[in-house]
């Protein structure tokens, strides 16, 4: 007994010595710096107030495209994303599969700043809007837009969202279908009532990856967003970078794990209700 | 067309007509005559990639026939997808939908059904279906909460809760053990005679087989060898393929030496000269083989009647009977089965002792060897 509690402990030293080291120690210092001050030369300076979390409201823009574009990104990417991995996983045969799955990750082989850069060009005044006011469709306005920064997020994500609830097809018991074809349901009954729910973990696992990810995004508004449409990352970026107000900083990025806990928390509480009390659809 | 109900009582429920199925290169099914009767049990029996469940799925719904047509009740069905078909299957490993509770699982059926019945309709059909298959209150359970029979009788109550006109069960005791699938055999006999729809079954236990249907298939190869009552196919097999398949046999192989109608004359080894029933017709010098059912061998003690002299090599315990391996010189090693009444007459043979096998007079049957 003793023992195999020894043993678990040094199993499990590795993975907590690091956590403590990577996510812990830094959230602390975060945490005691929120509460400072700017320093005279910008950075930090010891202090206790509460004027940074005051002063949070002059970043509001920032959390609201951040809290409107994530889940708004997320939305887009699963709608392109499960049509895709369900074609991929159904439709398709065996051969084929292979070579579409590599065509989904080919784009993750190059950086992303040169693959964003593209997208600068595409949306660009040079790009896309050129050739509709070629084809007579007037010239909209792409790029800098937040239509701009959706594009570069369902870009970017879409292999996040693909892969899970393709494995979660793919999985899929085929003779179920059969079951329910059998049953008397027509295909897109079937589709409603058997391979929807059951893919559920898959998609709620997408949706919970990109979305964590899209709140701490500051790539892709940064760069097609032009200083317009900027996220709690850009804020971030620049406080630290920048303007150099550490102090203020830590509250912001405070601030972006409060918000974060607390969608992610409401959403697995939705997904376990939708899920019918089945942890492998909130927890996956 | 206008047809007397008699005539549509005698009718068969459904039909294959010369029906081929290919997978590319490999020939799942050739040749399938069969026609199914209203109401009767009818298993496929078979070797594993006989073609058994291909011809199931074709019934369902699930593969097309690259030859030839599929009848339902009098009706070309060829191209009508499984889900418009009035038939239900039993899925080997049940295909229940874990999503779903049991009463929703049950009820899945019905509510696909245009015009959809109401909930009180379908509530009452899936209790009546939960009592048929004698799980009362258990509509409420998950699927992962119930045991392996139970989720069986799931799968059961499922299909026949559409009141299918042809109730397609593919080796659903393959999961059971063995005392759990003897009771589920029953019930299922017990069912369909009381629900009066027509089950086909797939299995390779021949067993089940023999117990519980009214007709059997016996298939090889993709195709039909015969159909026949069991007692048919045991008494009267069509050839070695078949006598082997069902029930136990011996055989010895041999060559013709002289047949007319009634009996055949086969000499096997040693010079020793079988006679029997010929089961089809046999030219002189033409190989063949002699099948004797274990049951009909008798085994004395020496000096106690004429027969073959044969030494016992083991004896195994089978509860009504035991089953006595025994060799002659010439004729090789066979089976004996010994009745409990004949060993409490004369005592058990032990391993090494001296014996005389012996069978009646027209036990042998004589079938083609192939
Ligand atoms: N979808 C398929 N694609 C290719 N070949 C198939 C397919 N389905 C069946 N076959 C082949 O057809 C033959 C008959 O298969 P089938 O499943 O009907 O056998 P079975 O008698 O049910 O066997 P078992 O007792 O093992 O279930 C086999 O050789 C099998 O490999
Ligand atoms: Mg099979």
């Amino acid at each position: 007994m003793a023992r195999r509690r020894i043993g678990a402990t040094l199993l499990l030293a590795p993975a907590g010595l690091w956590l403590l080291a990577m996510l812990v120690l830094p959230l602390v210092v975060v945490l005691v710096f929120s509460f400072g001050e700017r320093g005279p030369a910008g950075g930090y300076a010891p202090a206790f107030t509460l004027a940074n979390f005051l002063n949070l409201g002059s970043r509001g823009a920032a959390f609201r495209n951040t809290l409107v574009l994530a889940p708004l990104g997320t939305l887009a990417c699963l709608l392109i994303a499960y049509p895709l991995a369900y074609v991929l996983a159904m439709r398709v045969g065996e051969r084929w599969r292979t070579v579409l799955l590599v065509l989904v990750i080919v784009p993750f082989w190059t950086s992303i700043l040169i693959r964003t850069y593209a997208w600068i060009f595409l949306l660009g005044g040079q790009g896309i809007p050129k050739l509709l006011g070629w084809l007579g469709l007037g010239q909209p306005m792409l790029i800098n837009t937040p239509f701009s920064v959706l594009v570069g997020i369902v870009y970017g994500y879409l292999p996040l969202m693909v892969f899970p609830i393709y494995v979660s097809l793919e999985r899929l018991d085929k003779r179920l279908l059969e079951a329910a074809d059998d049953l008397g349901a027509p295909p897109w009954r079937s589709f409603w009532q058997i391979t929807l729910p059951l893919s559920l973990p898959g998609v709620a696992t997408g949706c919970l990856l990109v979305f964590i990810l899209l709140m701490g995004e500051f790539l892709i508004p940064a760069m097609l967003g032009g200083g317009k449409v900027f996220f709690v990352g850009n804020a971030l970026v620049d406080l630290f970078l920048q303007s150099r107000n550490w102090a203020f900083g830590s509250a912001v990025a405070m601030a972006l794990v409060v918000v974060m806990l607390v969608t992610v928390t409401v959403y697995m509480r939705l997904m376990r209700r939708w899920g019918g009390g089945r942890d492998d659809v909130a927890l996956m | 067309m206008q047809q007397s109900p008699l005539q549509d009582m005698d009718a068969p429920i459904a039909e294959f007509r010369a029906v081929t199925k290919r997978f590319g290169a490999v020939v799942a099914a050739e040749g399938l005559d069969l026609a199914i009767r209203r109401g009767e049990f009818l298993s496929f029996l078979g070797p594993s990639g006989c073609g058994k469940t291909t011809a199931l799925r074709m019934l369902a719904g699930f593969e097309e026939p690259s030859e030839g047509e599929v009848l339902l009740d009098g009706q070309r069905v060829d191209g009508l997808p499984a889900h418009r078909r009035p038939v239900n299957m039993v899925f080997q490993h049940y295909a229940l939908f874990p999503h779903m509770g049991v009463a929703d699982n049950i009820a899945y059926g019905l509510r696909q059904r245009r015009p959809r019945p109401s909930g009180a309709e379908i509530a009452r059909a899936v209790d009546r279906a939960l009592e048929t298959v004698r799980l009362e209150g258990y509509g409420g359970r998950r699927i992962w909460e119930l045991s392996g029979g139970q989720q069986q009788r799931v799968a059961l109550a499922r299909a026949i809760v559409n009141e299918p006109k042809l109730l397609l069960l593919d080796e659903p005791m393959a999961a059971l053990d063995r005392k759990l699938r003897r009771d589920m055999q029953i019930e299922l006999q017990g069912l369909q005679r009381s629900l009066g729809i027509t089950f086909v079954l797939v299995t390779h236990d021949q067993e089940e087989a023999l117990s519980m249907s009214d007709r059997i298939v016996i298939m090889r190869g993709g195709r039909i060898v015969q159909v026949g009552s069991p007692r048919d196919l045991y008494d009267a097999p069509r050839d070695r393929y078949v006598a082997d398949f069902v029930g136990k046999s011996n055989f010895f192989p041999g060559r013709i030496e002289g047949a007319d109608g009634a009996e055949a004359r086969l000499a096997v080894a040693g010079g020793q000269v079988i006679a029997g029933r010929p089961r089809r017709a046999f030219s002189e010098g033409q190989a063949a083989v002699a099948s004797i059912r274990p049951e009909q061998v008798a085994l004395l003690r020496p000096g106690q009647g004429v027969g073959l002299p044969v030494r016992v090599l083991t004896g195994i315990f089978l509860g009504e009977h035991t089953e006595y391996l025994v060799r002659h010189e010439d004729l090789g090693e066979f089976l004996a089965h010994v009745p409990r009444q004949a060993e409490a007459a004369q005592g058990r043979f032990a391993p090494g002792d001296e014996a005389i096998a012996a069978w009646p007079e027209g036990a042998a049957l004589i079938l083609g060897d192939d």
